[in-house]
């Protein structure tokens, strides 16, 4: 089956970072495909590769990043959400002449057609809320 | 046929709106803070009304394992993925 996985917690305030993170890993280790993974409301957080937890804790966005980066799974950052937080890639960044960008590697900023188009395209679409 | 997850404590609105509206058919399957509707409460008997479903990584991380209702089937990560494949919708309630 197709999955796709909308995440609106963040880490560090939310538990549905992880639950979905591990959810994530149970369907690909179940044969199913990942869809899309997208990133709304403070869920665009897990997408900040500046978060620096300490060492003997999980890193969510780094975690997110590898199995992104192993499984090539489409990862759709809210943009609107991500840009009002502080979440810009180089492009954004740019554009509104900050100083910084700090998107991780695999995340991809776009818009909230790309959660619908994950309702339309999935077999099954579960929520992570916060 | 609809998997609803609660993902709050029954202190929150999530559990009492999902028991308003969840057809008789419909599992439920209590996540994260949910877990704790798996204990003895005022909403345990409407919940069992349903077949209901605990995550539990969620349950031992809280230490409830020894106290929730024997009627709640335990389910892993994967047990959570084979569910969402069994029941045509999920529905979370957070």
């Amino acid at each position: 089956m197709k999955f796709s996985l909308a995440i609106y917690g963040a880490p560090c305030s939310s538990q549905a970072p992880d639950t979905a993170y591990y959810f994530a890993k149970a369907a690909l280790a179940s044969g199913h495909d990942i869809y899309r993974l997208f990133f709304y409301m403070d869920g665009v957080q897990n997408a900040s590769r500046l978060a620096t937890p300490p060492q003997d804790e999980q890193n969510i966005p780094a975690r997110w990043s590898e199995l992104i980066k192993a499984h090539n799974i489409d990862a759709v950052v809210c943009i609107a959400a991500a840009l009002r937080r502080g979440v810009l890639d180089k492009s954004e960044a740019d554009r509104y002449e900050k100083d910084a960008n700090n998107l991780a590697d695999g995340f991809n900023l776009s818009g909230l057609g790309q959660l619908i188009d994950a309702g339309i395209e999935s077999d099954r679409l579960i929520t992570f809320g916060c | 046929m609809i998997l609803h997850t609660i993902n709050k404590s029954p202190q929150n609105p999530a559990l009492k709106t999902c028991l308003r509206v969840a057809a008789k058919d419909s599992a439920i399957l209590l996540i994260e803070d949910g877990v704790y509707a798996a204990l003895p409460g005022p909403d345990l008997e409407a919940l069992l009304q349903h077949k209901v479903y605990a995550l539990a990584p969620d349950i031992k991380a809280r230490g409830l394992l020894e106290k929730l209702s024997p009627q709640i089937t335990l389910v892993d990560y994967s047990g959570f993925v084979a569910l969402v494949e069994q029941y045509d919708t999920v529905q979370s309630w957070y």
